[in-house]
């Protein structure tokens, strides 16, 4: 609960801070609409060729575009902004002044950093999975609801699991700028449900870099596609990824020298 | 005698202009290949990004293939495969130094010190980022074999093919380079450049054959692609080695490219000449 409401008070002083530059807002919504135009552009050069992708129709794939902008909201306002600042600290060696203060060092680097703005992100996914959802013919109920819910929360603590292992290794390779990279490049698959992927991928994609459980399984969710069995698995794996990121970050940790700050 | 003279006597020049600026450019490389080598995780992490990019577009374009029955308008699962391997080489080749590079150069002031050297700056972007090519190649050739091996692409390129592809790389790297400095210089003028990258980013998407390749697209798209500078980038390199191009093809894109290079420092240096004189920087 404590962590809720440091994240709380954060989120609140960053979001004031941040409304501060309002043009910024008009950027990101020049961006934001850019990405969507691109996305559906996408999607329409796809179906130009073939009536239905491995099963799954224009709509539904409308459905998975939207959870994918939402989820990629949710990791730009708060995920990764807070490891990059978290990445940049220990480079610096300004990580000192995380570490000095009464507050659990992972809570306190998973929630100071907030970027208010990359919020339109999560607007235009919600507007875009109703948007779906309103066409789809089977509809949802509140079952589906709860299940979808639920798989997104698991989902976001997945992909902030995999960013904090990530960002925990500069703690030894100090140099690790590129891991925005490499999350940028992988997180496109995501566009798309990793069904389609051959095995190997599809493994990789669901449990080194838990896209499957951040996109499609919400997406499975909505479109009655989400087995309990899924869903389970999903619980598990995130129960199990946090209690490993918790050690591997408290492992990191003793090997973090301040070199000056 | 005439004082200013005395005062300032002309820079003694050892060599050739020419011979000099040529220097310059290994120098620039030669650090840039010393410097990289050191990050080989750093530069691994990139590359997997980058590599990722191409794998979906493969993975969903054989899918609709094989959807259709073995191939989509006269591409194969095996030369979807050969088309997208290719393109993680002209990919490498085409990351430049960005806009948001430029953005960074100007808002913090480190612009000033370039200025004070003899020196074009895009000189020494260009000049470095030849330098990180090499260490770029080197580690992108496990990558390709390992896509070799998941993927099996069916590539049985002429010679003359093999000629062209190798001059055309470079081509693309200038062009694209150019084209992103002249978009970096408008930060010149407006601090925030992410919007208008992200056009330039998703038009390239769309019409240069890094999304789908461009027989792909509605003709309405090709035509439209005929008259920009992206397919020069993308899909004219892959499609020099992967595709079945007559030699007047072959040549008509090198021809392109010349084109489109000229257009591109003609560009850069006009941005510039206007750039330049709104810089003002508080420190360095």
């Amino acid at each position: 609960m404590r962590a809720f409401r440091l994240f709380w008070v954060f989120f609140r002083v960053g979001a004031l801070n941040e409304v501060q530059y309002r043009a910024n807002f008009a950027l990101q919504i020049l961006q934001s609409a850019i990405a969507l135009g691109t996305g559906l552009a996408v999607l329409a050069l796809v179906f130009n060729q073939t009536p239905s992708l491995n099963g799954w129709t224009p709509i539904e794939l409308l459905a998975v575009m939207g959870v994918h902008t939402l989820m990629g909201g949710v990791i730009g306002t708060s995920i990764q902004p807070n490891m990059e600042k978290l990445r940049e600290d220990i480079r610096l060696g300004t990580f000192d002044f995380v570490l000095t203060k009464p507050e659990d060092a992972q809570v306190l680097a998973s929630v100071r950093e907030v970027r208010i703005w990359r919020a339109v992100d999560v607007v235009v996914g919600f507007v875009v999975l109703g948007i779906a959802v309103s066409q789809l013919s089977a509809g949802i109920g509140p079952a589906q609801a709860l299940a979808f819910a639920i798989a997104l929360l698991l989902g976001a603590s997945m992909i902030y699991c995999f960013w904090l292992i990530l960002t925990t290794a500069a703690f030894w390779i100090v140099r690790i700028d590129e891991i925005h990279e490499l999350f940028e490049g992988v997180y496109q698959s995501g566009r798309w449900p990793v069904t389609i992927y051959p095995g190997w991928l599809r493994i990789s994609l669901t449990f080194l870099v838990p896209i499957a459980f951040a996109v499609t399984v919400p997406a499975q969710a909505l479109t009655s596609r989400l087995t309990l069995d899924t869903l389970a698995l999903a619980a598990a794996f995130a129960l199990g990824l946090l209690a490993f990121t918790r050690w591997f970050w408290r492992f990191g940790l003793l090997h973090y020298s301040g070199a000056s700050a | 005698m005439d004082p200013a003279a005395v005062a300032r006597p002309a820079p003694p020049r050892l060599v050739g202009r020419a011979r000099g600026l040529f220097d310059v450019y290994v120098a620039e490389a030669r650090l840039s290949i010393a410097q990289q080598l050191q990050y080989r995780v750093a530069n691994y992490m990139y590359m997997i990004g980058m590599v990722a990019e191409p794998v979906i577009y493969l993975v969903v374009w054989s899918t609709v293939a094989e959807q259709q029955g073995g191939s989509v308008g006269g591409f194969t699962p095996g030369q979807f495969a050969a088309y997208y391997i290719v393109w993680t080489l002209v990919r490498n080749m085409n990351i430049v130094f960005t806009p948001y590079g430029w953005e960074e150069r100007i808002r913090e002031g480190h612009l000033s010190a370039q200025l004070l050297r003899p020196l074009f700056p895009i000189v020494e972007d260009l000049g470095s980022f030849i330098g990180w090519k090499f260490v770029v190649i080197l580690m992108w050739l496990p990558i390709a074999a390992v896509l070799t091996l998941l993927f099996h692409p069916q590539l049985s390129p002429s010679p003359l093919q093999i000629a062209v592809f190798a001059v055309a790389i470079w081509g693309a790297y200038l062009i694209r380079s150019l084209n992103q400095s002249s978009l970096g210089l408008v930060t010149f003028w407006t601090t925030r450049v992410g919007p208008i990258f992200e056009l330039y980013i998703a038009a390239e998407l769309l019409l240069s054959g890094r999304l789908v390749p461009l027989s792909l697209t509605p003709d309405w798209v090709q035509h439209l692609a005929n008259l920009l500078p992206f397919q020069s980038t993308f899909g004219f390199p892959i499609e020099a080695l992967v595709g079945n191009l007559t030699d007047q093809q072959l040549l008509g894109g090198l021809g392109a490219q010349l084109f489109w290079i000229m257009v591109g420092s003609v560009l850069v240096r006009v941005v510039w000449h206007f750039a330049i004189r709104r810089y003002s920087a508080v420190s360095g």
